[in-house]
């Protein structure tokens, strides 16, 4: 278990430091100058020079490529060209939308998809099943902008339960706050739960065709028993797998949802930075969200010891 | 025991909620489309700083009013010299920074001497390239003298660029700007929305509103439901193609007024077979503004056929310059020798007006032989490739700066434009401050791009407004970037 574990973590280490450099040499090669972005078109060349100067973008490439990955081992993940403030901070204060609302929406998602899973699987075939899953096909087709507007529409304009947009900050209160990140919440969560459903069912139906089911139910357990306490668990993988990635594109994959309901996530702050070309800003939180990922996938890696006691034994 | 409490609570706040109603509300949500990359106006060339700052939290010595003209601010009065190089301020006395300091001459003089210092990185460092000197008189004296007599010195002040600042707060305001006007900072939730409040110690006429809330809306999509929840009163820059939803809305009031932005087709004239006028007349000819204008900006937007704002009291109509005609074009195209037409490329900007524009010129340039290339850009490369490199045939731009004709006559300017005789009347518009006199250069100037085709001058960009009907006091035209709420006012 040791050895597994140290092995995963080295590849992870490894993963990190080429993601880095990828992540810096890609930018780096786009076209557009901060300095004449933030000076606009009436200031002169020389003045942009200046600026350029002073942001300390003429020091060679290979110079700011270890300085800042240097930061970033002392966590220290540089300043913003354009808001010159520090990009930890700018991240903490998205990372308080985007992560409770990624949170949100995957516990949503969750709690739809696996109960009609379960219930498409169980039904294979039938009425039910053709009806559940045609849902899901369109939740999966509907584009989120336009459920969102809709969605706005309905419980912000027309029953003004919630308000259209906008995030009032944690500071206003924890309902005002939790209001605000509802409907943004249905709007991610509705094509993630229909794509997670769809994928719980195709595990369930995999899994009921196994003979141990199939002994489960001769032996006389109760179907619903088998479904839950054998099925289920066996299907649990691809679940998790899939889970795993939704969760890292709801945490700054979600830029669409963001620009509609106007919310300062994550998404939108390296949107932003990318237009601006405030580098340092998408370099650093690229990086952040390559070490979730990573974080992420090792926690599935280690779920999937905890649902299947066999992989815990093989190590 | 509890539930009495509660309801008691609730009647309480019933009744509080019951009497504001009959007050006029003194708070304010405005919808900016763009967030200010920092606080200060005079350290960028982002709009969005203006949009929040400009009058509101910062004053300069002039500024500019509504209609485009020129105001005292900060300076009660002035009187200029005979030679016209010497302007004495006097200022208002009394006037203190929203962090309890004082403001007087020697803060003009650092503000002044700080935006051209030589390491300064003001994005309008020439609005301030003719000042020599500036001279402290008395605290409410302060003295400027001009390397030679400068016309539009006045009007420069107003700028955004140009406000004052204090040396205790200078360095510190992008991020907790402190200024001398009616509303101070309060608070910025980045990404979300800026918030001002009135400030108690201001030196002028107090303002209506106790306080202003911008907040930022990145997607067009979302401005009218966020009208029509009630959660935002006000949209200064609207979408022009989401109108039809709240114009017959008893609700809201619609507002289309003019910009400073003349929008254009960008010709690299050093770049054959653009060199030949011929050529650049026949795209003039070519263009058909009326549908330009009906596709690319709803059709709202006043065609332009010189470089000046239909609303500028020095504008000269030069729309029928250049008529609709392709026979013409046709004609001209043949003349250059290029009768069989001609390939080039587009280089098109994010906006709406650029990329929709794009796509109508192309047609209607096809139409005379000439076959364009769009080719989609972000604004960081638009920058890079078009405007610093010039590595380009033909862009469609909106130039929003005001009175920004001379942008002709700048040296290495991505029009690639010269001709002597335009730079000697920007020259002379330079020194004269002679209100006839400069209205007759400017014409002149006018005259000349339009004879030259430098460009394929195409509409003036609406300003398209939306507010709550009972909100009183917003700009209609926009002849800077700025949404002064100095005036705004809830009526009953």
């Amino acid at each position: 278990m040791t050895a597994y574990l140290l092995k995963r973590l080295a590849i992870a280490i490894a993963t990190l430091v080429l993601a880095s450099m990828v992540v810096f040499a890609v930018l780096e090669i786009l076209p557009g100058d901060p300095a004449r972005l933030m000076l606009g078109m009436n200031a002169s060349a020389d003045q942009v020079e200046l600026l350029r100067n002073q942001m300390g973008l003429n020091a060679p490439l290979a110079l700011r490529y270890l300085h800042w990955a240097g930061g970033l081992l002392s966590l220290d993940f540089g300043r913003s060209y354009t808001y010159s403030v520090p990009v930890i901070d700018l991240v903490r204060e998205r990372l308080a939308v985007s992560l409770p609302l990624a949170l949100i929406a995957l516990a949503l998602s969750t709690i739809i998809a696996i109960p009609v899973g379960l219930f498409s699987a169980s039904r294979r075939g039938r009425a039910g099943d053709t009806i559940s899953m045609g849902a899901a096909q369109l939740g999966v087709a509907v584009p989120n902008f336009w459920f969102a507007l809709m969605l706005i529409y309905v419980f912000a304009v027309w029953l003004r339960l919630v308000p259209a947009g906008g995030f009032p900050g944690w500071s206003a209160g924890v309902w005002p706050a939790l209001k605000s990140l509802l409907l943004p919440a249905v709007a991610l969560a509705l094509p993630q739960a229909a794509i997670l459903a769809r994928v719980t069912r195709s595990a369930l139906i995999e899994v009921l065709n196994e003979d141990y089911i199939r002994t489960a139910r001769a032996k006389g357990l109760p179907y619903r028993a088998v479904l839950w306490r054998h099925a289920l668990r066996n299907a649990m993988i691809p679940v998790l797998t899939i889970l795993g990635l939704q969760f890292a594109f709801l945490l700054a994959g979600t830029i669409i949802i963001e620009n509609v309901f106007y919310l300062p996530g994550l998404g939108r702050l390296v949107f932003q930075a990318i237009t601006q070309r405030d580098l340092i800003v998408v370099e650093s939180v690229v990086m952040l969200l390559v070490a979730a990922v990573i974080a992420v996938n090792l926690l599935v890696d280690l779920s999937y010891a905890v649902v299947d006691p066999r992989l815990r034994s093989r190590q | 025991m509890k539930l009495w409490k509660t309801i008691l609570a609730a009647a309480v706040l019933l009744l509080a909620a019951g009497t504001s109603a009959f007050a006029a509300r003194t708070d304010l949500v405005i919808g900016i489309p763009l967030e200010p990359p920092h606080l200060d106006p005079t350290a960028g060339a982002a709009a969005a700083i203006d949009e929040v700052l400009y009058a509101n939290v910062f004053e300069g010595l002039t500024r500019i009013g509504p209609t485009g003209e020129v105001l005292p601010d900060l300076a009660e009065s002035w009187t200029i010299s005979d030679d016209g190089k010497v302007y004495t301020f006097k200022l208002h006395t009394g006037v203190k920074f929203h962090d309890g300091t004082d403001f007087d001459a020697s803060d003009v003089k650092f503000s002044l001497d700080r935006a051209r210092a030589e390491n300064s990185v003001n994005a309008q460092k020439g609005l301030f390239a003719a000042i020599d000197t500036v001279d402290v008189v008395d605290p409410a004296t302060v003295k400027v003298t001009l390397k030679n007599p400068q016309g539009s010195f006045l009007y420069n002040m107003g700028w955004g660029d140009a406000v004052i600042v204090a040396p205790e707060s200078a360095e510190t305001n992008k991020e907790k700007p402190i200024g001398t006007g009616p509303f101070k900072f309060q608070s910025w939730a980045k990404g979300s929305s800026i918030t001002l409040v009135k400030s108690d110690n201001y030196w002028g006429t107090p303002v209506s509103l106790d306080k202003a809330e911008f907040r930022i809306v990145p997607d067009a999509a979302a401005y009218v439901p966020a009208l029509l929840s009630g959660d935002i009163q006000a949209f200064p820059f609207f979408d022009a193609d989401s109108l039809a939803q709240v114009k017959d809305d008893p609700r809201f009031k619609v507002v289309i007024g003019a910009t400073e932005g003349e929008t254009i087709l960008s010709i690299n004239n050093k770049k054959p077979p653009f060199d030949k006028l011929q050529v650049r007349q026949a795209i003039s000819y070519a263009l058909d503004r009326k549908a330009i204008i009906d596709g690319a900006s709803a059709g709202l937007g006043q065609p332009i056929g010189s470089h000046m704002s239909p609303a500028s009291k020095d504008y000269v109509d030069l729309t029928g310059r250049y008529p609709h005609d392709v026979a013409k074009a046709k004609e001209l195209l043949k003349e250059a020798g290029l009768e069989n037409g001609f390939k080039a490329t587009l280089k098109l900007p994010p906006p709406a007006y650029a990329r929709l524009g794009g796509e109508i010129i192309a047609s209607q340039l096809r139409d005379v032989g000439i076959d364009l290339e769009i080719i989609p850009v972000e604004w960081a490369q638009w920058l890079d490739q078009v405007f610093t490199k010039k590595d380009y045939d033909l862009t469609i731009v909106s130039h929003t700066e005001p009175n920004d004709i001379d942008i002709y006559s700048r040296k290495d300017y991505y029009f690639n434009y010269d001709n002597p005789a335009f730079d000697k009347v920007i020259a002379d518009l330079g020194v004269t401050s002679d209100e006839a006199k400069r209205k007759e250069l400017l014409g002149q100037a006018q005259k000349i791009l339009a004879d030259d085709a430098v460009v394929g001058f195409l509409y003036e960009l609406p300003k398209v407004g939306v507010w709550d009907a009972k909100l009183q006091g917003l700009w209609e035209n926009a002849p800077i970037q700025a949404n002064d709420l100095t005036k705004v006012k809830w009526s009953e």
